[in-house]
């Protein structure tokens, strides 16, 4: 009530408006939903309708009911428009339900075969049927870590080059190359893995950790450079002209004025493509297969990785090693979500640095 | 009377390092070229045996026979004589992929049409943040907990779903069945994979809906139009080329999918029209299921269905492309 100040020239006329939902309808339409509801679960229990899905079309079938009698008496336009909402709101939750059931399964089954061992310990002594306190996960979090660390080092460059292309360079293979970049995008993982597999796997004649991340390195580079030239994109052409007019080569503005700028987004560029290929599980099978014990060595032989490890334990098919895919899952899934905040966080400061330059740079401009 | 000058020629003059500059930047992007024709090119020419040697019948064929392998363990040498007795072809795996896919997109599509115009125009601010942020994250989501999702919590419901379509709608040949066993059915299957697709295809459209023009929606408004008019006669005609461009993608995305379907469906080599029996083809998953114990030839066949899948999804997503290419204003 007090976010109004009072001050002279306002004289305590609040400006109305009559389209904000006031506390009391708020109010009225969650209890409506509860009442709903409960009736939803009365159908559930006494029809053929059954368990969550039975009671998630009752309560839909009601809603849809109450709001064609409640705009019964308008016309015909206002009753379709308020059908249509209920139909559009049921569709999105409908499309991130999966999604919630997703990270809630994960949680409340992942979270049973978690201490602190085993993330520093690997499955060399132990079986995946024994207790939760003995064996690990760590040889696969490493030997993920070592993989993705060669994937980045291959494709960063990569696509920090093509996203330069893209906006300074222009040269005639723009098009073509944007082009190829998004098509490459839809490769599948297990087409990338089965390259690596007659390229690399096959001529060396053993798996590796090498093998493996070139696999991802595949997978990423599409993600990286159109990222990459999303963030080149953003460096105003204010700073250019200014390189420019200052005496720099392209070359000279392009690497000490363009690439600064957009330092962070470029590491976010890196950090999108970390988390686009932490899971992939295909093109692994194919190329760096799966081991029980720690493995520094990239070309060593085979090396395990946390999804090859899930995909191992699952398949193993017991209790304990079921819930140990589950703990593994919840650990990958732990790892991009925590990819993703903090390149959501570096690239938000991205933009706003790269904003405030060229404010900053007009301001001056304005005053000299 | 004077001619007007003609304008003046604008030469742009490269120093030397600026060459050098530019021709190591293009050859950093045109790895990527290379690297596709790379893959192209290999997978032809590792395949190119089986293509030889089996021709047409290798896509339409549906029999899949590896000689060199003894189906009661240990190699006789009966079975290594019989070497060249092994039949490869993929037919029913291609139909298969096809199919899931297609159930994938006819279920996700419009889930993520109306999942997006929810987040742009009903939600209110605070959950439309959140959404959005929401919808990233699970694009990221890896396919393999998917498919631990799909066979541990989401299998009973699929199965009960495919029992009641079965029962009402069982007359019709693609929903009837020879037994009932709806677990790793193809429907079951299209619907995890439809989860997976969900949110790329729905980011995608929300982001089409979100650059239509506020002042034709106004006019709507203005015109005493509702908003679901404002949305039937401005958004989505404005966003159909894109949400058929994130439609396409999500197509690709469904076709090439290994694990989830891996985990979620029965591979059997025969040309089935009943998407609730519990047996289906997947090129893909079918990879990944026979590399582990394949023999030389079956590796070069493997390669070759590789292939198959690659040339599917690159059109698929080459059109996708073309279309986003096309429907953005080019800078």
């Amino acid at each position: 009530m007090n976010s109004v100040p009072a001050t002279d020239q306002y004289l305590g006329i609040e400006p109305l408006r009559p389209w904000a939902v006031t506390r009391s309808t708020n109010l009225k339409n969650f209890s409506r939903s509860i009442v709903f509801g409960l009736v939803a679960f009365l159908v559930t229990i006494m029809t053929p309708l059954a368990n969550i899905d039975g009671w998630a079309v009752a309560f839909l079938l009601i809603n849809v009911a109450w709001v064609v009698g409640r705009t019964s008496r308008l016309g015909v336009k206002e009753r379709r428009d308020a059908v249509l909402r209920l139909v559009f709101t049921s569709l999105a939750v409908l499309a991130f339900v999966p999604w919630l059931s997703i990270f809630l399964t994960v949680l409340l089954k992942g979270y049973r075969a978690i201490y602190p061992g085993y993330f520093f310990s690997d499955m060399r002594t132990s079986t995946p049927e024994d207790e939760f306190n003995i064996g690990g996960a760590g040889h696969a979090i490493i030997g993920s870590l070592i993989m993705v660390a060669i994937a980045t080092v291959i494709t960063l460059p990569l696509g920090i080059l093509s996203g330069i292309y893209l906006t300074e360079v222009r040269g005639r293979m723009t098009f073509l190359v944007r082009f190829i970049v998004q098509s490459m995008a839809g490769v599948p993982s297990v087409v990338a893995g089965l390259f690596i597999f007659t390229t690399i796997v096959q001529p060396m004649g053993k798996y590796s950790g090498m093998a493996g991340g070139l696999a991802l390195a595949v997978l990423m580079l599409p993600t990286v450079s159109r990222t990459a030239e999303e963030v080149l994109k953003l460096v105003p052409d204010d700073l250019r002209s200014a390189g420019y007019a200052l005496g720099a080569r392209q070359w000279r503005t392009a690497i000490m004025v363009v690439l600064p700028t957009v330092k962070s987004g470029l590491i976010t560029a890196g950090i999108l493509g970390v988390a686009r290929v932490i899971g992939e599980t295909a093109p692994l099978l194919l190329t760096s297969l799966n081991t029980n014990g720690f493995v520094w060595n990239p070309v060593g032989g085979t090396v395990a990785s946390l999804p090859t490890y899930i995909f191992s334990m699952f398949m193993y098919g017991t209790e304990y090693s079921t819930s140990r895919a589950w703990t593994g899952s919840l650990v990958l899934l732990a790892l991009v979500f925590g990819f993703f905040v903090l390149a959501r966080r570096l690239s938000t400061t991205a933009v706003q640095n790269a904003k405030t330059d060229s404010r900053k740079a007009r301001k001056l401009k304005k005053k000299s | 009377m004077k001619s007007t000058p003609t304008p003046r020629q604008m030469v742009v003059v490269y120093s030397r390092a600026d060459k050098i500059f530019r021709r190591i930047v293009t050859a950093g992007a045109l790895t990527s070229l290379m690297l596709l024709g790379l893959i192209a090119a290999f997978l032809i020419f590792r395949s190119s045996a089986t293509f030889r040697e089996f021709g047409i019948n290798f896509i339409t064929g549906s029999e899949w026979f590896s000689a060199g392998e003894d189906p009661l363990g240990g190699a006789t040498t009966a079975l290594v004589e019989a070497e060249d007795a092994s039949v490869f072809s993929i037919g029913p795996m291609i139909v298969g992929s096809v199919v899931v896919a297609l159930i994938a997109m006819f279920i996700a599509l419009p889930l993520s049409m109306g999942g997006a115009l929810y987040i742009e125009f009903y939600a209110p601010k605070g959950i439309h943040r959140i959404l959005v942020s929401i919808l990233d994250l699970a694009a990221a989501v890896p396919s393999l907990i998917f498919g631990l999702w799909g066979i541990q919590i989401f299998t009973p419901f699929g199965v009960r779903w495919a029992t009641f379509l079965n029962d009402r709608l069982g007359f019709l040949p693609i929903f009837s069945v020879e037994f009932e066993n709806f677990a790793r059915s193809p429907f079951v299957a299209g619907c995890v994979l439809a989860a997976l697709v969900v949110p790329i295809t729905t980011s995608v459209a929300r982001e089409v809906y979100s650059r239509t023009p506020r002042d034709l929606i106004d006019t709507c408004f203005a015109l005493g139009g509702t908003k679901w008019g404002a949305i039937r006669s401005v958004v989505i005609p404005y966003g159909k080329s894109g949400v058929i461009a994130g439609a396409m993608l999500g197509l690709g995305r469904a076709l090439g999918e290994t694990v989830a379907i891996y985990l979620m469906l029965n591979l059997v080599f025969d040309y089935s029209n009943q998407i609730l029996d519990s047996a289906g083809g997947n090129v893909a998953s079918m990879i990944a299921l026979k590399f582990g114990e394949a023999t030389d030839k079956e590796i070069s066949a493997l390669i070759a269905a590789g292939l198959v899948l690659f040339v599917i999804t690159l059109i698929v997503n080459m059109i996708a492309s073309s279309i986003v290419q096309r429907s953005t204003p080019r800078a």
